[in-house]
């Protein structure tokens, strides 16, 4: 066992794969001699040198074409863009072009290409550097999303985000970086495969990234008033384990969906979609959407931490359930 | 110049290929045969022959929705290009690409491509791989003037450049961008110019003379093999149809169009290898008549090619996910 942060999981996670495999390379704005614009990559130029960690112009569309074309003909490219709000410059590339290839091209290129996504509110960067947009990429076929929690499993998702042969999205979260956790393994962990984090018996809470510490708050305080909770850790936003959301749902028989993005058109309106579609029998109430506020993400700390849905804002939505 | 006389041989070959191709294709879109759009590389034949044959099979190309050409010049298969066109399971993308996303991973063609200027960044990076893996490979960009405007050609120059990738872009300035002309969509002449922002080479051709695009194009990937880095190459010429097939095309010129047809690619490179003592005209005729066959086996072979059942939609949308995709 050892203790790590989530940045440490995801360097190590890249670091291993790079150790092993001359073909694995790391590149974005100032992931190389700067360390990345939050340390992540923080003394990988050293181990691997400027032309494995390279550093890049600030060109998103590059960043990703590069990925696209490198990983086409021989790499497994790691391409980070500093903030997933950029995703808007280097979309062409990622929706039209890494998500389509393989489909297009009948099967005949793969491409074996990792995009890491700084995510998330919580630092003061205000409305273009705070945003959470998975679920622009969850809805693009050809793409899998994932997004860890903790330093396990930003190691174990890295490795296989790396091992994969399609493109996978790794969305990061940056409140999170800095926060240690027990890492117990070292290996690879399945695309689609979600964790409970806390069993209980009255209520699901799915979730994943920086709320799923939010949803495991507000547990701990409605078990104070006798509702036993159940969180799950998607991990894996596509492939999705909708068989754990099942087999939670369906002995809880309530279920409350927690993401930080934006409601309208979310990811998370997708995970209620599915539990109403496939789970309906099972429930005895609807299923409910916690969310951040629908306006962009607001500067002012203390707007801010109003934008973002916190335990409060769960227990609330528990509460509407049961 | 260093060029023999197989290699111009081999130039004339395929662009009559092309030509050949392009016009069927041209006529087959018109009786309904073809689904979808189509974007003819008629009139600029002379270009991506002369380019490949400075190439490898091991080296790399991007294409653009103006792809045909471009891949029958680095060897792709007329009959799997055929049967791609007339979307048939056994086409080059088991009819999912269509005209517009024909790739062959193993002839180093890396895709045709329906966004106009989404080809320079993935060039970069097969650039940028041939490097990091040590070999001597170089990727050839084709484009058009068009896609000149578009941000990632600005980001794409920028990133060879300061990389010292083995990537040549191709400009083929036919001089319109879909309607708009080249002297409304830019107030430069010569692409080549474009060059200087980035402090590469930037020369610019007679794209009609497959000659003139050999000599460019081999300096080019000369100095890409050497590790010296990219060069915009620009080739003017002219795209003979309107932007896609079914466009009258009203916004060229009746006068303009007639100039660039005296200077068609096709008559004028067959004159020169006659008049030079390159080819007789009995191995041109030879060489026209093999090429009709080619073709006529090429729609021979479509035609016979079964339609993709429907169960296989759901086929290379992931590597490893194929059944999961099918719910609706």
């Amino acid at each position: 066992m050892k203790m790590m942060t989530y940045a440490e999981g995801i360097r190590e996670g890249m670091s291993i794969r790079m150790r092993e495999d001359p073909n694995v390379i790391l590149f974005g704005e100032d992931v190389g001699k700067f360390g990345g614009c939050f340390g992540v990559s923080m003394g990988m130029i050293d181990e691997f040198g400027e032309e494995r960690v390279r550093d890049t112009p600030i060109s998103e569309g590059a960043i990703i074409g590069c990925a696209v074309g490198a990983s086409a003909t021989g790499l497994r490219p790691i391409a980070e863009l500093m903030f997933c709000d950029f995703l808007t410059v280097g979309m062409d590339q990622l929706v039209n072009q890494a998500a389509k290839m393989r489909y297009m091209f009948g099967g005949k290129i793969s491409l074996p290409m990792v995009v890491r996504l700084p995510a998330g509110a919580g630092t003061g960067a205000a409305a273009q550097h705070s945003q959470s947009l998975e679920a622009w990429l969850t809805h693009v076929p050809g793409l899998k999303v994932v997004y860890p929690s903790c330093a396990e499993d930003a190691l174990g998702l890295m490795l296989t985000a790396i091992d994969d042969n399609d493109p996978v999205m790794y969305f990061e979260n940056k409140v999170l970086l800095s926060m240690k956790s027990e890492v117990n393994s070292f290996e690879p962990i399945p695309l689609g495969k979600g964790k409970i984090c806390r069993e209980g018996e009255d209520l699901t809470i799915i979730t994943y990234g920086k709320q799923v510490y939010d949803a495991l708050e507000a547990a701990e305080k409605l078990a104070a008033d006798g509702i036993s909770v159940e969180v799950v850790d998607l991990r894996s936003l596509y492939p999705l384990d909708k068989e754990l959301i099942a087999e939670s749902v369906s002995k809880t028989h309530h279920a409350l969906v927690v993401t930080e993005e934006v409601r309208r058109g979310g990811f998370g309106g997708e995970i209620s979609a599915i539990i109403g579609e496939e789970l309906f029998d099972y429930l005895d109430a609807p299923v409910v959407r916690i969310g951040a506020l629908d306006t962009p993400v607001p500067f002012a700390p203390v707007l801010e931490q109003y934008y973002m849905p916190n335990a409060q804002d769960i227990i609330n939505g528990a509460k509407k359930i049961l | 110049m260093a060029i023999s006389n197989e290699q111009m041989k081999d130039m004339y070959v395929k662009m009559r290929r092309i030509r050949d191709f392009e016009s069927t294709a041209a006529k087959l879109f018109a009786e309904g045969k073809i689904p979808g759009f189509v974007h003819l590389y008629l009139g600029e034949e002379a270009i991506a022959p002369a380019v490949c044959e400075c190439l490898r099979d091991d080296d790399f190309i991007t294409s653009t929705h103006r792809g045909h050409g471009h891949i029958i010049a680095k060897g792709g298969d007329l009959n799997l290009m055929m049967a791609e066109l007339f979307g048939r399971e056994t086409g080059y993308c088991k009819g999912k690409g269509g005209s517009m996303h024909i790739a062959d991973r193993d002839k180093g063609i890396l895709g045709a491509n329906g966004i106009v200027g989404a080809g320079h960044c993935i060039a970069c990076g097969a650039g940028l791989s041939a490097k990091i893996r040590g070999t001597d490979q170089v990727c050839v960009c084709f484009f058009g003037d068009g896609s000149t405007n578009q941000g990632t050609f600005h980001e794409s120059l920028n990133m060879a450049s300061i990389w010292k990738l083995p990537v040549i872009f191709v400009c083929e300035n036919n001089h319109y961008g879909i309607s708009m002309s080249q002297d409304r969509h830019q107030a430069i002449k010569d692409v080549a110019d474009r060059g200087a922002a980035y402090n590469i080479p930037g020369v610019s051709v007679d794209g009609n003379d497959p000659l003139a695009v050999y000599e460019a194009a081999q300096e080019a990937v000369a100095r890409a093999r050497a590790g010296k880095g990219p060069t915009l190459v620009e080739c003017k010429t002219y795209r003979q149809h309107g932007h896609f097939e079914g466009d009258p095309a009203i916004y060229k010129p009746k006068e303009e169009q007639a100039a660039w047809m005296e200077k068609d690619p096709m008559p004028r490179y067959a004159n020169f290898l006659v008049e030079n003592g390159v080819m007789t005209q009995e191995e041109v005729d030879a060489v026209d008549a093999q090429v009709a066959k080619e073709i006529e086996d090429a729609i021979a072979f479509a035609d016979a090619q079964p339609i993709p059942a429907v169960e296989t939609a759901v086929v290379d949308v992931y590597s490893d996910i194929v059944e999961e995709v099918r719910d609706r």
